[in-house]
């Protein structure tokens, strides 16, 4: 059951990873890459993390993708549409990654560790209730550091998409 | 039946080498930062899933920070692209030299 339900969501987050990148037109992109994050929150939810799927949904597809879309709106697009993905096209960039995806399915398939079937039970209580406990008390400096990078982002973002006056 | 933690690692590397080839290979800024997108999220799986199968939650904190720094780098990234767009009307990476001494 599990099983089924995750390779249903991993094979279509899958596919839409690959139409993002092979898409040529920068709207299908953006689309591809939303279907790809809601299988992808749908995905958390298999590992019982339902408070990052719900924060997967609100911020990347109801922020950042709204973002990506209206900047395509703002911007022309037309000339980008018009260029092909070249396969080949770089040679080494090619090599690189293939190499990467090698190294990497070996080590996970070689490796024993990642062989665990069952997870570790979750030490009962309210899951949601431990882990604000903890963000909001262990981890207060990150998390105060983070609101401070994001309050320098929003007005970095302004100060740079503002026209320049005279 | 549970699924082995394997098959969520699995699922992280292919996402990964599916980014890392939308990075590397397009020559489009805005298919570019998508797929820089896509690269921080197969990491927050592999985040969760090890936070999963080893019974320690403070891997979901590392994951809502990532989320949160995404969201800062998406901003600015989109603002410099404005900008960008405004001042040279270009969309390919090859193309932004300016910084080139």
């Amino acid at each position: 059951m599990d099983q089924g339900f995750f390779l249903l969501f991993a094979t279509v987050s899958v596919v839409t990873a690959l139409t993002v990148v092979l898409a040529r037109n920068p709207v299908h992109s953006a689309l591809a890459l939303m279907a790809c994050f809601l299988n992808i929150s749908a995905i958390f939810v298999l590992l019982e993390a339902p408070l990052l799927a719900v924060i997967q949904i609100f911020v990347y597809v109801g922020a950042i993708m709204v973002l990506f879309l209206f900047v395509i709106m703002m911007i022309d697009v037309h000339e980008a549409v018009l260029q092909r993905f070249l396969p080949g096209g770089n040679l080494p960039a090619m090599v690189l990654l293939v190499v990467l995806g090698i190294e990497m399915l070996v080590l996970v398939l070689w490796s024993d560790r990642f062989a665990v079937t069952e997870p570790v039970a979750m030490g009962g209580g309210d899951q949601i209730k431990q882990l604000s406990t903890t963000l909001f008390a262990d981890y207060l400096l990150p998390f105060e550091a983070a609101s401070v990078i994001l309050l320098a982002a929003l007005v970095g973002a302004i100060v740079l998409a503002r026209k320049e006056q005279g | 039946m549970m699924v082995p933690l394997s098959w969520y690692i699995l699922l992280g590397v292919v996402l990964f080498v599916i980014g890392a080839a939308g990075v590397l290979l397009r020559r489009n800024i805005l298919v570019v930062l998508m797929s820089l997108e896509l690269l921080l999220n197969s990491v927050n799986i592999n985040f969760i899933a090890f936070g999963r199968y080893y019974g320690d939650f403070r891997r979901q904190i590392f994951a809502i920070f990532v989320i949160a720094i995404t969201a800062a780098e998406v901003a600015v990234a989109l603002g410099i692209l404005v900008a960008l767009v405004r001042n040279k009307s270009t969309l390919k990476v090859d193309e932004v030299t300016m910084m080139k001494g």
